[in-house]
């Protein structure tokens, strides 16, 4: 009980550690640094080209399907976690269920291929 | 005040204000991020009330892959920044805001009157065993129907995504 | 800890959900209010699973059941916005006005 926390309680530490550094190293750096502004300065740096066009660069749609699909195999990888650490106490039956979890989202990801949004070009 | 108590003070604070910001900032992605805060302190919040397996997923789905999802979305429509192009007109928001208050004061109230001296007893963490026993002995159907929900849903996300 | 604890967390990002809703006119930022309300209602079933020290840790269980489906729900809502958008260069949910009369 106490441990559960305790172990919690070295990760919070180590996280408010992390945040108070980057905080007091960027504060120390706006304290410490000369201030001097020009147009050259304030713009984006970009290689040593001139920027073009505006910092708002639209993606393609087709893009979205890829992220979509990610979101749905993460869902999927997620599951199988606790089913890895019951699988052998339940034994056959667990196994059929993750068949047919697995097996619809394949379907989904085989509807994918066949509509060829997994080709790149 | 236990340190447990604390802690979940400092998130809920902090949660609560990323929260108000994703519905009041003026930019989306701005918005997006605060999103982000939001989401990692109920995390913290699920950790606190026992449940480290939920606060995982709710970083490993939430936090990593629907976030991800909400900023191509913002990436692919134009997205100006500003009140006027984001949000609705002033009686509106107000309107919005007497309805959110209401809904909040109204909770509070009846949930206050229902479970207000309850307490939660300390318990040791929720094992993933005792989630994975639950979910694959009892709750086997809903778990099949997500699947199936899974792939209607990209079915349809394919469906609407093409261009032709 | 009190059990109005998370309770009250979870009552204040719903209104702040609701009101996300209500407030705002980019659909994006709707679906993100959403997010929020969603989130609300986890908090919700965590706590009451520790209060009720379920032995089926259902609450848990139907936390990850609402975090499945939240995923399917953005991406079809992204996707349905997506398509407005490309038909009619808005993603304002007051003027997309196809099914009014």
């Amino acid at each position: 009980m106490t441990t559960y926390f305790q172990a919690y309680g070295t990760f919070a530490a180590l996280l408010v550690l992390s945040i108070a550094f980057v905080a007091v190293a960027f504060g120390a750096n706006r304290l410490l640094r000369p201030n001097r502004p020009t147009p050259g300065k304030l713009t984006t740096y970009e290689s040593g080209m001139d920027p073009v066009g505006t910092t708002w660069s639209q993606t393609q749609i087709r893009y979205y399907v890829f992220a979509f699909l990610f979101v749905i195999f993460d869902v999927e990888s997620v599951f199988l976690f606790p089913w890895a650490l019951v699988f052998a106490d339940i034994g056959v039956a667990a196994f059929w269920e993750m068949v047919v979890f697995i097996g619809v989202l394949a379907i989904g990801l085989l509807y994918a291929f066949k509509k060829g949004v997994l080709r790149w070009a | 005040m236990n340190g447990q108590e604390v802690a979940f003070l400092i998130l809920a604070v902090i949660g609560g204000l990323a929260g108000l910001l994703v519905v009041t900032s003026r930019n989306v992605v701005h918005a997006a991020l605060y999103l982000v805060v939001a989401l990692a302190s109920v995390a913290g919040v699920y950790l606190l009330l026992a449940a480290p397996f939920v606060a995982f997923v709710q970083v490993i789905i939430y936090v990593g892959a629907i976030v991800v999802l909400i900023l191509f979305g913002i990436m692919l429509t134009r997205a100006p920044v500003g009140r006027r192009v984001l949000d609705n007109t002033l009686r509106a928001r107000v309107g919005a805001f007497v309805v959110g208050a209401g809904v909040f004061i109204m909770f509070t109230v009846f949930l206050g009157g229902a479970f207000g001296d309850e307490r939660i007893e300390n318990q040791g963490a929720t094992a993933t065993e005792a989630l994975g026993e639950s979910l694959f002995r009892n709750y086997v159907l809903p778990f099949e129907a997500v699947s199936v929900l899974l792939l209607a849903a990209l079915i349809g996300a394919i469906v609407l995504a093409r261009r032709d | 800890m009190p059990l109005m604890y998370p309770l009250v967390f979870a009552a204040f990002l719903f209104s702040a959900g609701v009101y996300g809703v209500l407030a705002r006119r980019n659909a994006v930022m709707v679906l993100m209010s959403i997010e929020l309300m969603l989130n609300a209602v986890n908090v919700n079933l965590v706590a009451f699973n520790a209060y009720l020290r379920d032995e089926l840790v259902s609450g848990q269980v139907f936390a990850l059941f609402v975090i499945a489906v939240a995923a399917a729900e953005v991406g079809i809502g992204l996707a349905i916005v997506l398509l407005i958008f490309r038909n009619r260069e808005t993603v304002n949910i007051d003027e997309v006005d196809l099914l009014r009369w």
